[in-house]
């Protein structure tokens, strides 16, 4: 079936999962924003325990998007992979070596004869917490206001950006956008661990940190997204192929594809309805609001990027190395094959939620973990 | 484009793979094999009804756990450094090679970790069905990741069902299924799973052992050894024959790796098997021409049979293919550097032709890479059209060949062991055999050096490419200055040491704590 679709629809259609992929990724770094609050909320060692076993059975999740949108990237458009991670080489090891040392955090963090002490683990994960979601929101801010790089006519890479990358992190929109995704990440942590964790001392700080925490995000991002409705854009002409500055061209992207510009709106909508809920009344289905609407916000955001003839990965370099859906793509033999793949995306997101709904029919209780032998 | 190549920069780009990928296998293949033994220590509790199998399968489910987080800290490195590190690779065959890895991400990953959580953590909260269910999808998705990523890696040792598309300057992907069941593919990816198998048998031998030492869980450890003793047979008998079948297809596909195996430099019908040498010394067998060995224990003819099923059959040997061999349809390498250099030229003609609006010219070029006598003549040479030094296409021989006999080495000894073990096991003497299981806890490391020397023979077997004959590491590395390669190897280097330290301590104070006692099961 995917063999009658046209290569320009396939690569839509990938934009589309990689962009589900990213939203998803986003959504579920509410366990790197628990990370940071780990010493916010946990005023002892039993309440920081809870908080700890409510992300470690989280993680792997937020690692497994992280893995799997890195290889959909690849598998569907291998020039941005090859571009951006050999191009801004120092964003993304030090985004990786956030991810490492969490990865270990949580299995040693309270076992004996752990070397470092369960110091060092939560800093490690305070550190994944806090680069893990500045970084990456700064790196794909970079979708908007563009990086310093040439392709020579084999499309091999030359980064122009004096730093490999860190460079992204002097420009405020860039910066706007990371801090946005640290504060919503915490944002997201905090009405998790409200639905997550049966402890009153617990609930309470959270909701007293929400508040904290949405004033700066709600300052960022307002920021970022009023400064890309009014920035140039990236535009491609769809015969010629040549990319060139167009003003207002994110606005217009978001008029000119309505569904997306709803999208967005519910999705920010459901962001703060998902707070508000939470702050003036004592709920803990806060998560189900902020949470899908993260999902649809991101989504939109990546959409536009990509999609009306936009460059995605738009080089300010030199305009015309700027990758665009249609000339960072995969081949149309490769995109149908991996088109297939995708089907299976729906069967492993039942059995995720299958495998959620049998675990969480109850709360975090200190109770419980004094019976579990698993304990992080 | 090779104008400016800094060294430094490949070599320590290629030092930071070798590192992470090195760290990454020495946590992985013992997932691999003791995921397996879980699930069927599980399927017996479940059976049986017996607690004491549900204590004896939590334990080693304590020390999977271990292991596991590291080796997932170390793999998600790997992914990103093709892009990090290898960005021209990256491009060039990421129409082929991005699949396997979004494959492995999409149907392994998430199999693994939605499940493995339900195996730590679902004890007291989901059905003993369901979670016995759960221990098998954990130890499948683990093997379908090793699946997908050793597709991959074999379709770098062979590239099949592709073909090089000028305008893009890169390989597309002309047959899915090509790749995935390609002979090589398969082979290794059995081999592979067999090692993980043999590997976490020993391990699991080694500690039980130590525990019938100390008279501590004796019943647990006596169990624990007869079924890691079964398996472990099983899979190294498996693990020799896949090991032959690899062999086969390295003679088909990369013989100049078999040449450096075996440290065959001229080749010979009838070519012997060394079953163990001492390579002499580069100085020493130019000087004296021929001597290749100071010693060596030879078995007649079995190398030719081995490779080719004929006892007789011509073996190429590394100056067969350095200077050619005419009568045996040999090319030398100078001979492919040429061809290739004339393949590297019609695509740099190409896109001048292009770029410069000669559409006549670009026609014709561009119909050379359809061309089916280009493509044999020529482009299939294309990788050795990167460098002129002849020396840079030969494999290193020493390292090749101890690693490769070590290993097998090893691999044989492993059948052996097992055998042992399960001999004392059903004669029920394993607690007199004090000499043995005083070795056991000792012989663990064993499978982790031959399981390291079998990469070190894929991988180093086969330099300078990184797609056999199409792209060398020189063409195939991110352009960067190499300082920051060195700060990268550094910070990982320091890494993984750290926690792989944490690991091993935290590792054996859970040994010497033991099973758990489960309150009131007993």
């Amino acid at each position: 079936m995917f063999e009658n679709l046209s290569l320009l629809t396939l690569q839509h259609y990938w934009w589309i999962i990689v962009s589900l992929l990213g939203s998803a990724l986003v959504f579920l770094m509410f366990v790197q924003g628990g990370q940071t609050l780990i010493y916010t909320l946990g005023k002892n060692d039993k309440e920081r325990t809870m908080l700890v076993n409510s992300l470690g059975r989280k993680w792997e999740f937020t690692f497994t998007t992280l893995v799997t949108f890195g290889g959909a990237f690849f598998a569907s458009f291998p020039l941005f992979y090859a571009t951006s991670f050999g191009g801004a080489y120092w964003v993304w090891m030090i985004i990786l070596l956030a991810f490492v040392i969490q990865a270990v955090s949580y299995e040693f963090r309270s076992k004996a004869g752990n070397f470092l002490g369960a110091k060092v683990y939560e800093g490690f994960l305070f550190i994944n917490g806090l680069f893990g979601t500045v970084l990456i929101g700064t790196a794909v801010a970079t979708f908007f206001t563009g990086s310093q790089f040439s392709l020579n006519d084999l499309n091999q890479v030359n980064w122009e950006g004096p730093a490999r990358g860190l460079e992204a992190a002097l420009n405020i929109r860039n910066i706007a956008l990371g801090f946005s995704v640290f504060f919503l990440a915490r944002i997201l942590a905090i009405l998790y661990f409200m639905n997550n964790i049966d402890n009153d001392a617990i609930f309470i700080r959270s909701r007293k940190h929400l508040w904290i925490n949405t004033i700066p995000f709600l300052i960022a991002f307002l920021f970022f997204l009023t400064m890309l409705l009014v920035k140039d854009g990236f535009a491609v002409d769809p015969d010629s192929k040549m990319v060139s500055m167009e003003k207002y061209k994110y606005l217009h992207n978001l008029l000119e594809m309505p569904v997306i510009l709803v999208m967005l709106l519910i999705g920010v909508a459901g962001v703060l309805f998902g707070i508000i809920r939470a702050l003036i009344k004592k709920t803990t289905i806060g998560i189900w609001f902020t949470g899908p609407g993260t999902i649809l916000t991101v989504l939109a955001l990546f959409l536009i990027a990509g999609f009306n003839n936009t460059a995605f990965y738009p080089s300010t370099f030199d305009l015309q190395s700027s990758l665009t859906i249609e000339n960072a793509s995969s081949s149309k033999f490769t995109l149908t094959v991996m088109s297939y793949v995708s089907l299976l995306v729906p069967v492993v997101v039942a059995y995720i939620w299958y495998a959620w709904r049998s675990m969480n029919r109850k709360q975090i209780t200190q109770e419980e973990l004094s019976k579990e032998d698993h304990v992080y | 484009m090779l104008q400016s190549i800094d060294w430094s920069l490949v070599d320590w780009s290629r030092a930071q793979f070798a590192l992470t990928a090195m760290y990454h296998w020495l946590f992985v293949p013992l997932t691999l094999g003791i995921t397996w033994i879980l699930a069927i220590m599980e399927t017996i509790y479940v059976k049986t009804g017996d607690p004491e199998w549900k204590r004896l399968t939590k334990f080693w489910m304590k020390l999977f756990g271990i292991n596991f987080a590291i080796g997932v800290a170390t793999g998600i490195i790997l992914e990103f450094e093709f892009g990090t590190n290898w960005s021209n690779y990256s491009w060039f065959v990421g129409d082929i090679f991005g699949a396997p890895l979004a494959v492995e991400g999409i149907m392994a990953f998430f199999m693994e970790s939605t499940f493995i959580a339900i195996m730590f953590f679902g004890w007291n909260k989901v059905s003993k069905k369901f979670h016995l269910a759960s221990t098998w999808l954990t130890a499948i998705g683990a093997n379908l990741s090793a699946l997908w990523i050793l597709v991959a890696n074999a379709w770098m040792q062979s590239p099949v069902g592709t073909q090089f598309n000028p305008d893009t300057a890169r390989n597309e992907m002309t047959n899915f299924f090509d790749v995935l069941f390609s002979p090589v593919a398969v082979n290794k990816f059995l081999h592979t799973i067999g090692s993980g198998f043999v590997l976490a048998a020993i391990f699991i031998i080694g500690i039980s052992a130590w525990f019938l030492l100390k008279k501590r869980e004796s019943r647990l450890a006596f169990r624990s050894i007869t079924i890691a003793a079964i398996l472990g047979l099983l899979a190294s008998v498996h693990l020799v024959l896949t090991g032959d079948g690899s062999a086969k297809r390295v003679a088909e596909v990369q013989p100049m790796k078999l040449a450096a195996m075996e440290g065959l430099y001229d080749g010979k019908e009838g070519a012997g098997l060394v079953g163990f040498g001492i390579l002499a010394a580069k100085e020493k067998r130019e000087a004296e021409t021929g001597e290749e060995f100071i010693f060596k224990f030879e078995m007649p003819k079995v190398l030719s049979w081995m490779a080719y099923g004929d006892a007789n059959h011509f073996v190429a040997g590394v100056n067969d293919f350095k200077n050619g061999n005419p009568e045996r349809g040999i090319l030398s390498i100078p001979e492919k550097m040429q061809r290739g250099g004339i393949a590297r030229q019609a695509l740099d003609d190409y896109k001048r032709a292009k770029a410069s609006g000669d559409t006549a010219r670009a026609d014709s070029l561009k119909g050379l890479f359809s061309d089916p006598e280009f493509l044999e003549n020529n482009f299939k040479y294309f990788g050795y059209g990167f460098h002129d030094d002849v020396n840079y296409f030969i494999p290193h021989v020493p390292i090749t060949f101890y690693s490769f006999h070590i290993m097998v080495i090893l691999g044989f000894g492993f059948v052996l062991y097992f055998l042992i073990f399960l001999f004392f096991a059903s004669r029920g003497e394993l607690q007199k055999r004090k000499f043995w299981l005083r070795l056991a806890p000792w012989v663990i490391p064993l499978p982790y050096i031959a399981s390291q020397a079998g990469w070190v023979v894929a991988e180093l077997g086969r330099q300078p490419w990184t797609i056999q004959d199409l792209l060398p590491t020189v063409a195939a590395v991110t352009r960067i200055d190499s300082g920051s390669v060195i700060v990268t190897f550094i910070l990982f280097a320091l890494t993984f040491t750290v926690l792989a330290i944490a690991e091993v301590k935290i590792m054996l104070s859970a040994i010497k704590t033991g099973p758990k006692n489960e309150g009131g099961t007993r």
